[in-house]
């Protein structure tokens, strides 16, 4: 059982693992899961601005989710360091596929030729991390949620809009993989 | 202000401030996510590719059981009428829809920086948690661009 647990969870064990923080969230304390919204509250915290997006009490709307947040991140550090390490057993056909497109490296959770410090300052690297990471925050900002707030709290409470934004993240997820990536990598 | 704005920015400061006991809960709430989002794999670049080629049924039959999860959790919340640890009701705000401009193309363009950085907010903080220290550059990308988002604000269609 503890041998199980230490490697990666089977999709019937993590899929409702991940479903089941939108009810705890709203016991705990009526909060709806959504980690996007940190960024606001980041900004609103640490970049004195004038603008009306950013001028709300951060602390009282988002201090218990950027202890979430925070909680994520030694999370990923307590799991990182629970049992063995294995690569990621993607299907034979995704590795051939990013074979072609010049990722050798599957040893890690990402692609060491493109997520690390030094490969900032090539193109694949820059536009992973610095273009990725702005879109992501751009696009969660405009679209009032990400991953977690549209796609699981959305859909969960079924909202249309959720709905929609999913649609999009989609649209946009195989625009990239199959248009750009290539170009980049 | 626009009264769309007026009504987000009511929504962001309408909920009580937590107690220390709650905050807590949420901090250790955070932690078994991580654990979650690491132990899934969800976080891992591949697997996003692996989903994106749909060369694998995984990350979909893990978002379909996720939200079948959550959304049997929250209609038995309502239905039960169940009220929070402090004894609140338990009430989601409806999204407004609006036009749904800010959802169809918010959502492209975010979907655009899924699949380029593999990873959305969530993972973005499990992967600096494992290791993964180049992601702290992608989190402050992403503030850059919620802060160009409060910028353009109100000029965008929504």
């Amino acid at each position: 059982m503890v041998a199980s647990a230490s490697g990666p969870w089977p999709w019937y064990v993590a899929g409702p693992a991940i479903g089941l923080f939108v009810p705890a969230l709203l016991i705990v304390g009526n909060r709806l899961f959504g980690v996007s919204s940190n960024l606001r509250h980041l900004c609103s915290a640490v970049l004195p601005s004038k603008l009306d997006y950013f001028r709300y009490d951060w602390k009282r709307a988002g201090l218990w989710n950027l202890l979430f947040a925070a909680g994520i991140l030694v999370g990923g550090f307590l799991a990182a360091h629970w049992g063995t390490s294995h690569d990621v057993a993607i299907s034979e056909q995704t590795r051939l596929a990013l074979t072609r497109l010049g990722i050798h490296d599957f040893s890690g959770l990402a692609p060491r030729e493109v997520f690390t410090w030094p490969a900032l300052l090539t193109l694949k690297g820059f536009v992973s991390v610095v273009l990725g990471g702005f879109l992501v925050g751009f696009g969660a900002a405009y679209a009032g949620g990400c991953t977690s707030g549209h796609a699981i709290s959305g859909l969960a409470d079924l909202q249309l809009s959720s709905l929609i934004a999913v649609v999009g993240f989609f649209a946009g997820g195989l625009l990239a993989t199959h248009f750009i990536l290539p170009l980049i990598l | 202000m626009s009264t769309e704005l007026a009504k987000d920015q009511k929504a962001v400061g309408q909920a009580q401030s937590p107690t220390g006991i709650a905050l807590l809960a949420y901090l250790l709430l955070g932690i078994c996510f991580g654990i979650t989002l690491t132990k899934s794999e969800v976080l891992s670049w591949f697997r996003i590719q692996e989903m994106f080629r749909f060369q694998s049924p995984r990350m979909y039959e893990i978002i379909a059981s996720a939200v079948v999860v959550a959304a049997a959790s929250v209609a038995l919340i309502k239905r039960l009428g169940l009220k929070t640890v402090s004894g609140e009701p338990i009430a989601i705000p409806p999204k407004n829809l609006g036009l749904g401009i800010r959802y169809a193309v918010g959502g492209t363009i975010f979907g655009l920086g899924w699949a380029l950085t593999g990873a959305c907010p969530g993972p973005l903080f499990a992967l600096v948690g494992n290791g993964v220290t180049v992601m702290i550059v992608a989190i402050g990308s992403a503030l850059a661009g919620t802060w160009l988002y409060g910028l353009l604000r109100p000029r965008l269609p929504h």
